[in-house]
This record gives C-alpha cells, structure tokens and sequence, in this order.
C-alpha cells in the first residue's frame, strides 16, 4: 500500500516537474527571442550598422525574414531549432548549427573536466575539514575556501599563466593546437580547467564541510565508529553519501556558474570553444548566432536545474516517500 | 551584549577602505587617471607614481582608485535597481498570494535561467557594450534573488500576531505593507544587498574583463586586466594590482554580510 502510493506520488512529481521543465525552456526562448529581436527595432540596422544603403538593409530584411509578422518569425525559429536549424550565421556564412557543432567538443571537455576536478577538490577538501573539525586544518581550508570565493576566474587564470607559463615556461599560456596532437591538446586545457576548477570548489567545499558535520553528529556515525570502523571507512562510505542531497543542490546551481565559466575561460585562454565564438559573434554583430548561442546556454543551465531536481529522487530515499 | 563577530569586523574594515578610496577618488587621485605619458611607460614605483605607471605611462594607483569608483557605483546601482524592483514583486507576491504570488515565484525561476553573463551578452550584441548595459544585466540577476528573499521573510511577518491584529483593526494590505511587512524585512533584505554587492563587484569586473562592461577611457578593475594581461611577459605586476583590489572589495562584502547575517540572526551562527 504504502509503496504503491510512493509510487504514484512520485509519478506526479515527476509529470510536475517535467511540465515545469518545458514550460521554463518555452519562457526561455521567448525572453530570448524578444530582447534579440523586438528590443533592437531593426536586427538590420543593427548588423550592418548606420551606413548601410538602404538596398542592403532591404536584402538583409528579406534573409532575416524580417518581413514575416513576429508570431511566425518565433515559431520559425523554435520550429528550426527543434530540428537543428539555427539559421545562418550573418559573419561566417555558414549555417549556425555547423559552428556549434565544431566548436562543442572542446566546451563540453572544458565543463566536464572542469566539474570532475572541481568534485575532486572540492569532496576531499570539505570532508578533510570536517574530520579536523575545529583545528588547523579545517581554519586553513576554510579560509582558503574564503579566499577562493573572493577570486574571480579570470584573474586566478592570469596568476596561473603568469607562474606556469611565463616564469617557469611548463605549460602554454593559451591557444590549442588541436586534438590531432592529444598530449599538446592535453597541456594546454590543464591551466585552464584548474582555474575553472579552483574558483568553483570553493563554495562547493564549504557546503560539503557543512553538510558532513551535519551527518557526523547522527547517531548511525556514532554507532559506525563505536562498533570500530576506520575513519577512512567511516567518512567516504557513511558520511560522504549521506551528506550528498544538499552537495547536489549546490552542484546543480553551480552549473549554470560552470557553463557561464568555461564562457569567460576560453577567452582568457584563447580556446575555440562555444565561448570564445559568442564574443566573435558580438564583435561581428552576428545576431543569428549569438541568439542561438544564447539559448543553447539558457537551455544547458536550465536542463541541469531540471536533472538535479530528478537526481534528489535518486538519491534521498526520505524524498522518495514524501514526494 | 555578545561581541562582534570577527567577519563582521574583517569586512566592515576592508569594505571601509574601498568606499573610502572610491569616494576620495572623486575629489584626489594622485595623477589624472587618463594622462598619457608614453615617454614614462612601464615606470618602476616611485615617490611620484607609488605602483609605477602602466604600458602607456598612466599612474596606476590613479587608475586603481578611479576604478574603486566605477565598481562602488556599478554594484550600488545594479544592487539598488535590481533590489527595489524584487523587493518590490516579493513584498507584492507575499501580499496578494494566490496566483500573483505564484506566477511571481516562477518568473523568479525564469530569471535563475539567465546568469548574468548571458543577459550582458545579449545587451551587447543588441546595443554594443557599456557600462549602463552592464549594470542592467547584473540588476536584471538581482531581481529573482530580492523577490525570493522579500517574499519568505514577508510571508512570515504576515502570520504574526500584530499583522493580524491590524488587518482586523481593517487596515489596508498597503499600508500594513509599507508600516509593518517592510521594515520588519529590512534586516533580512540588507544582509541579502550586502553579499549581492559582492557578487555584483566580481560581475562587474569580469564584463569589463570581457569587454562588455567599462569602455574606455572609463577605468575598471576588470578592463586594467585585460589590458595587462597582453603585457604579461613585458609587466608582470600590472596583472596582480587590480586582482587584488578586486579580492579585497569581494572579500569585504562578502564577510561583511555573512557578520550581518550571524548578528540579525544568531540561530544561524550558532548552527554553523
């Protein structure tokens, strides 16, 4: 009974959750649509700029679809993307899909690597500090963590480039050189994925510091540690999975951080990614392109707030009672 | 009375230096912050220019403290824009309830959706970068935040005793708003307004970094970085100066709030 009704509770929280789901991503697209193409009066004149002839601004309209109402020319576009049209980027010619298509390899490695060095960190540092609750240790990772939230990115970015780069010449200071040459490619993300990766463990180690003391407190610790268990055992086999629901809480939010970072990453570092072509298309006032990027973003961010309210079903049985 | 907590002291001293130095820059900085002087590029701190001067022979600590200025008064504008405007939807929300109150909460998720950085970079690509986009951006992200913020702690306020008392006393939910809901929320809404000026420091700085933010000859943090950063092998230490006064500023805030908080609501302190 009492599991027949979990599970029918969790059915609607699921159906909720995933109509919540679509409903963001429908707002998203509408937000987005609206400042890229009703905030600017003209997307034309916007592209081409004051001086453009009026024959140019006629012929760019009529490529834009500019002439449409605005009704059909959101659903074009939804309806596009749906099916991986993006339409046509205005400065590389080419259709948007295919410069995305090139450059995700090396976003996605950068957020993937920079997510799995920053759980690395950020897990060993914050159960470190709870396990030396109250002494040296802990004071010092705290404050490092302090620090490290303090720190922007990009400046942490610069110090790394500047110590391993241009004093000790270990690593390059930016650019890649492709992956036909994987230890070259290699090299040259390390610098950049640990500058992702510090700034966010900083935030992520305090949570998982909190949240383990928390658990260390319950009794099930107590009983584990009376009953003779090692401290290692203990903390990564009872502390850490217990301390996980609000740990993925803040991974969660932290991936929208994560996803705005590897932006901000690959134009320090020069890195052909997602990132570095928005600012291209910025400068090339390529408006196609930056609105599917844009989106594209929007949509990420919005997916991973989604799967981390799945994963908590997952991962907090009390929650799969209630829900 | 307990005593002071220590980040409470830490940041309300670090974050006294910051105003202090972006209100003096208003009157005195040690050179004009703009003046070129290519004859005296790249020169070594001294009695004249305290941090030397940069690729073009500006006086560095002008141009830091002028920065001081564009950081204070893009995150006080970005705060108190984006603050009054979300206080306002939470104070309305908690008011109203029903559907007002939900569809509130879920433009509120809405704009969790959009991290500043995006919203910046449609500004851009729509209007070209400035500083007022900048600003827009980071109030924009500001929003959500106050209206959630306001509208839990108002929610509780409107069950107290008093509240009710008014209420049935026919008072309007205006006028308990403005006399009972708003300054009981304050305490909660400046903690809140203080770590979001932490927050809006460091997004300042990286916009500005990218080039959506200050434009030149508009000194930043953020855009003194990336011009360093091209100088790297010629100045190492134009590259360290405006980071650390970015860390200062963004630590200050940020303890200053985390003190406010742990003194307003002394339940959390001690849980921690």
């Amino acid at each position: 009974m009492a599991t027949c009704q979990a599970g029918s509770h969790m059915t609607y929280f699921l159906f909720r959750r995933t109509v919540g789901f679509i409903a963001t991503l429908i707002a998203v697209s509408i937000v987005v649509f609206s400042v890229m193409n009703i905030l600017p009066g003209d997307p034309a004149l916007t592209i081409l700029g004051m001086d453009a002839t009026d024959d140019a601004l006629a012929a760019l309209r009529e490529d834009l679809g500019l002439n449409d109402p605005v009704m059909a020319r959101y659903f074009g576009w939804v309806g596009g993307a749906l099916v991986g049209d993006l339409g046509v980027s205005h400065s590389f010619r080419v259709p948007v899909a295919e410069l995305i298509s090139e450059r995700l390899p090396m976003t996605v490695s950068l957020a993937v690597a920079g997510m799995i060095v920053t759980l690395m960190i950020a897990l060993s540092v914050g159960i470190f500090a709870a396990a030396n609750h109250g002494k040296p240790g802990d004071w010092l990772t705290m404050f490092l963590s302090q620090l490290g939230i303090a720190v922007p990115a990009f400046w942490l970015s610069i110090l790394l480039v500047l110590l391993f780069a241009v004093n000790l010449r270990w690593l390059p200071p930016g650019g890649f050189p492709g992956w036909s040459d994987p230890v070259a490619a290699m090299r040259s993300l390390i610098l950049p994925t640990v500058a992702l990766a510090l700034v966010q463990s900083a935030v992520l180690a305090r949570v998982t510091r909190s949240s383990a003391l928390e658990v260390m407190r319950q009794d099930f610790t107590r009983t584990a540690r009376a009953s003779g268990l090692s401290q290692r055992r203990i903390l990564w086999r009872h502390v850490l999975p217990n301390a996980l629901v609000p740990i993925v809480t803040i991974v969660g939010m932290q991936f929208a951080a994560l996803v705005t970072g590897t932006i901000v990453i690959e134009n320090v570092f020069y890195l052909p990614g997602l990132g570095r072509l928005i600012f291209q298309s910025i400068a090339n006032r390529d408006l196609p392109t930056v609105q599917a990027l844009v989106m594209l973003f929007a949509v990420i961010v919005v997916t991973a707030n989604f799967v981390v309210d799945l994963l908590y079903v997952l991962i907090d049985p009390r929650l799969k009672a209630r829900t | 009375m307990r005593p002071l907590p220590a980040n409470f002291i830490i940041g309300a001293a670090l974050v006294a230096v910051v105003i202090g130095v972006a209100a003096v820059s208003l009157i005195w900085t040690p050179h004009d912050p703009a003046d070129l002087d290519i004859r005296g590029k790249f020169g070594d701190p001294s009695a004249i220019n305290w941090l030397g001067t940069d690729q073009l022979g500006r006086d560095v600590v002008s141009q830091l403290m002028a920065a001081a200025r564009t950081s204070m008064a893009v995150a006080l504008g970005a705060v108190m824009l984006g603050g009054s405007v979300g206080v306002g939807l939470g104070l309305l929300a908690s008011a109203i309830g029903g559907w007002v109150e939900d569809s509130v909460m879920r433009l509120a998720d809405l704009g969790f959706a959009f991290p500043a950085l995006l919203f910046a970079i449609m500004l851009a690509a729509v209007f070209g970068p400035s500083l007022t986009n900048a600003v827009l951006a980071i109030a924009f992200i500001n929003i959500p935040v106050f209206a959630r913020v306001a509208r839990a702690a108002a929610n509780q306020i409107w069950t107290r005793e008093y509240v009710l008392a008014a209420r049935a006393a026919g008072m309007s939910k205006l006028a308990i708003t403005r006399d009972h809901i708003l300054p009981n929320i304050a305490a909660a809404v400046i903690v809140q307004a203080t770590i979001e000026f932490a927050v809006a420091i460091l997004a300042e700085a990286a916009l500005s970094y990218l080039g959506l933010g200050a434009q030149p000859p508009a000194s930043s943090w953020g855009r003194m970085l990336s011009e360093a950063q091209t100088l790297m092998y010629l100045a190492p230490e134009l590259a360290v100066y405006p980071g650390l006064c970015i860390v200062i500023a963004v630590l200050g805030f940020g303890l200053l709030g985390d003190g406010l908080r742990d003194i307003t609501d002394p339940r959390l302190a001690r849980a921690r």
